[in-house]
């Protein structure tokens, strides 16, 4: 295998660019994908090399250009729909959650919905409360969707092939900050399964659980807890829905430990499904509550002081960790 | 009403006082000046986030202030420093908020996309394309149903013009008769997307006449035909008559946002609008009518950049908020029980 190091930008580009070229009924629209080359410039070059009527601009219109997915999606062809962020999927999210989803069910098997919604999901900077949200537990809470969200190149790119082939619905969440992350990519063709987490640092203490970019937290926090004699096993999700339980509870048995990490709200997250089937399924081998680290629970401000207090940071991770194993901090 | 209303750019005939003219001039290059400087300080990376500035379309904010009074509501998108600059915001506050200081306008809370000031009848920035078109009729329709006859202006762009949301609402502001002007920033370009790009109807006034709602097209490079067509328009919403919808033709000088070297346009196209530039159409005007000195002018360029300069040192020297604000305006409820854990 000949491997190479790549943006993060640029195995998602090369997944879909790849999966056009395999299947000519795989097309991208969404605001700005075309000429302007991407707001972030993921589809750089995907006009020049598949023309107009496979990538295709879109007016700012959220919920007319997603539901034109879904239909076109309902007959033969499986658009990727781009949305800038996540944010702005809000207004198309009647479409995601109201039709896409729910197509299958309502049609008694007859009108599939074989889509991809993907964009860049989360905080990236000082950008206030309107844009600094992430959705990945709002969508892994419908029946119908699979919801995905990587946290390198790597992934991202084996995993948007996989769901671009998926024949359901697939919500795919990106970072903006972490386009321009590099990654080591083989030249070769491959395919993550949806539905698998993956060990990112094995370790015997604490699990600690995370996905998309809070993952370098769990990692950088796990490389501070190791100079302290904590070995702290890390856990990416990768797919969010359907979660990958057994990976968790094979940790869980061993370390006796877990510390969720998620960019997204407290309340009803991820966390809370996590702990709650920890308990259901592993409640002997728990030594210690399952615990988390999230945003906090308000919406982000502006000022740089007040994003990095609501932030999920190494830190905080640090002394939730030195909690749950009861030492001082 | 229908129809497109430009006045000649070379027509420099005054028609209001001077005092106004005066007060054009200082308001624009107030603007103008408050967002080349915050364009500097975003490359020194004392601003952060998101950063859309106003340059070009100056002429917008002026006319809107001098056609209506202090307690008429505004609503706006995120380019939003210089409509809150007209309507009352200091330029330390202004300042202030873009460093994310506790002095800023909203306390550092919402940043350069979201300048609000209850005390100015300004109701705010807004971040996502669209979504202040119908706020800004249910502002109106709150002056209406507590009888003022209080004018509510809810601006937006040309992106932002094919949103559902606008159709959903301008049904609705003709079906309820809302005291509410709609006014759409036409600057030729929503991020990389020309307006001929994103729909056939082009003209985008047209759209209003779809709910048989009186619309037009202003050319807005010019304070005066702002001036007039706003003036129109609210007497019409103070009446009862309802809404208008006026697409304010204008341009955007700089890229979509700090981050956009504005690749899809030509040189020339800027050019052209420069020549037509809303601040130096006033100031001709005020120097065809000798309504100032060449001293005169200068002063108020002096007074203007002192004004600048002060409100980035106000900036530097405020504090952030406490960190206890991470909690704060998220309830009215002052006791609520956040989840910290
Ligand atoms: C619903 C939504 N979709 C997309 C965006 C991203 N976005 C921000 S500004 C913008 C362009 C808007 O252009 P226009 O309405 O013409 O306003 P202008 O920037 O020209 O003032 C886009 C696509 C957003 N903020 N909200
Ligand atoms: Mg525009």
């Amino acid at each position: 295998m000949s491997n190479r190091e790549i943006r993060y930008r640029d195995a998602l580009r090369e997944a879909m660019s790849e999966e056009m070229r395999r299947d000519p009924s795989v097309l991208l629209m969404g605001e700005e994908v075309a000429e302007y080359n991407g707001a972030y410039k993921v589809s750089q070059g995907m006009l020049d090399e598949f023309g107009p009527k496979r990538i295709i601009d879109t007016p700012i219109a959220e919920l007319g250009f997603a539901g034109i997915g879904v239909g076109m999606a309902m007959n033969g062809v499986r658009p990727i729909v781009e949305f800038m962020t996540w944010n702005f999927a809000l207004l198309a999210i009647d479409q995601v959650v109201n039709a896409s989803a729910k197509m299958l069910a309502m049609s008694g098997g007859a009108f599939g919905n074989p889509i991809v919604f993907r964009g860049p999901s989360g905080s990236a900077g000082q950008l206030g409360a309107q844009h600094s949200q992430t959705f990945e537990n709002w969508y892994a809470n419908v029946p119908g969707l699979k919801v995905i969200s990587p946290s390198n190149p790597y992934d991202a790119k084996g995993l948007l092939k996989s769901a671009i082939r998926d024949n359901d619905p697939v919500v795919f969440m990106e970072s903006e900050v972490m386009y321009g992350d590099p990654g080591i990519v083989p030249e070769e063709e491959y395919l993550i399964p949806i539905g698998l987490a993956d060990i990112k640092r094995e370790g015997s203490d604490v699990t600690l659980v995370s996905f998309n970019k809070m993952m370098k937290v769990a990692l950088a926090a796990a490389e501070e807890l190791a100079k302290d004699g904590i070995s702290a096993e890390v856990i990416d999700l990768r797919t969010i829905r359907p979660l990958d339980i057994q990976t968790i509870l094979r940790s869980v048995r061993k370390t006796n430990r877990v510390v969720v990490i998620d960019e997204s709200w407290p309340y009803g997250g991820i966390s809370a499904e996590i702990a709650y089937r920890i308990q259901r399924e592993a409640f002997d081998y728990l030594d210690a509550p399952v615990r988390r680290v999230n945003g906090a629970d308000t919406s982000m401000h502006y000022a740089p002081n007040l994003v990095a207090a609501y932030l999920p940071d190494p830190g905080k991770v640090i002394k939730v960790v030195k909690e749950s194993l009861y030492l001082p901090s | 009403m229908a129809g497109t209303k430009t006045k000649a750019a070379a027509d420099k005939t005054a028609q209001f006082d001077k005092q106004q003219y005066l007060d054009w001039f200082t308001l624009m290059l107030r603007i103008r000046r408050f967002e080349e400087r915050a364009g500097m300080l975003y490359g020194q990376q004392k601003i952060r986030g998101f950063c859309h500035l106003f340059i070009g379309q100056e002429a917008i904010a002026a006319g809107a202030i001098s056609a209506t009074r202090h307690e008429d509501p505004y609503i706006s998108a995120y380019r939003i420093h210089g409509l809150g600059i007209a309507k009352g915001i200091t330029p330390n506050a202004a300042m202030a908020e873009l460093y994310g200081k506790a002095t800023g306008c909203t306390g550092g809370k919402g940043g350069s996309m979201h300048f609000f000031s209850k005390e100015h009848h300004f109701y705010g920035g807004h971040g996502i394309v669209g979504g202040q078109i119908p706020i800004g009729a249910g502002i109106g329709m709150a002056e209406q149903y507590k009888g003022t006859d209080n004018v509510c202006l809810t601006f937006f762009g040309d992106g932002a013009a094919r949103q559902g949301a606008l159709h959903e609402t301008f049904n609705m502001a003709m079906l309820w008769k809302i005291p509410v002007v709609f006014l759409c920033e036409n600057n030729g370009y929503a991020m990389g997307t020309s307006v001929e790009r994103s729909s056939n109807v082009t003209e985008i006034y047209k759209l209003g006449l779809a709910y048989d709602m009186p619309s037009a097209s202003v050319d807005a490079m010019n304070v005066e035909s702002v001036h007039e067509a706003i003036t129109e328009a609210v007497a019409r919403a103070r009446s009862g008559e309802g809404p208008t919808f006026l697409e304010l033709r204008t341009y955007r000088y700089k890229g979509h946002s700090m981050s956009d070297p504005a690749k899809y346009r030509t040189k020339e196209e800027l050019e052209e609008y420069k020549q037509r530039d809303p601040i130096v159409q006033v100031v001709d005007t005020i120097r065809k009518n000798n309504f100032a000195t060449e001293a005169e002018i200068e002063a108020i360029e002096a007074q203007v950049k002192e004004e600048i300069d002060a409100c980035v040192e106000f900036a530097e020297n405020s504090p952030f908020p406490d960190d206890s604000e991470l909690f704060g305006d998220i309830y009215v409820q002052t006791d609520y029980p956040f989840l910290t854990d």
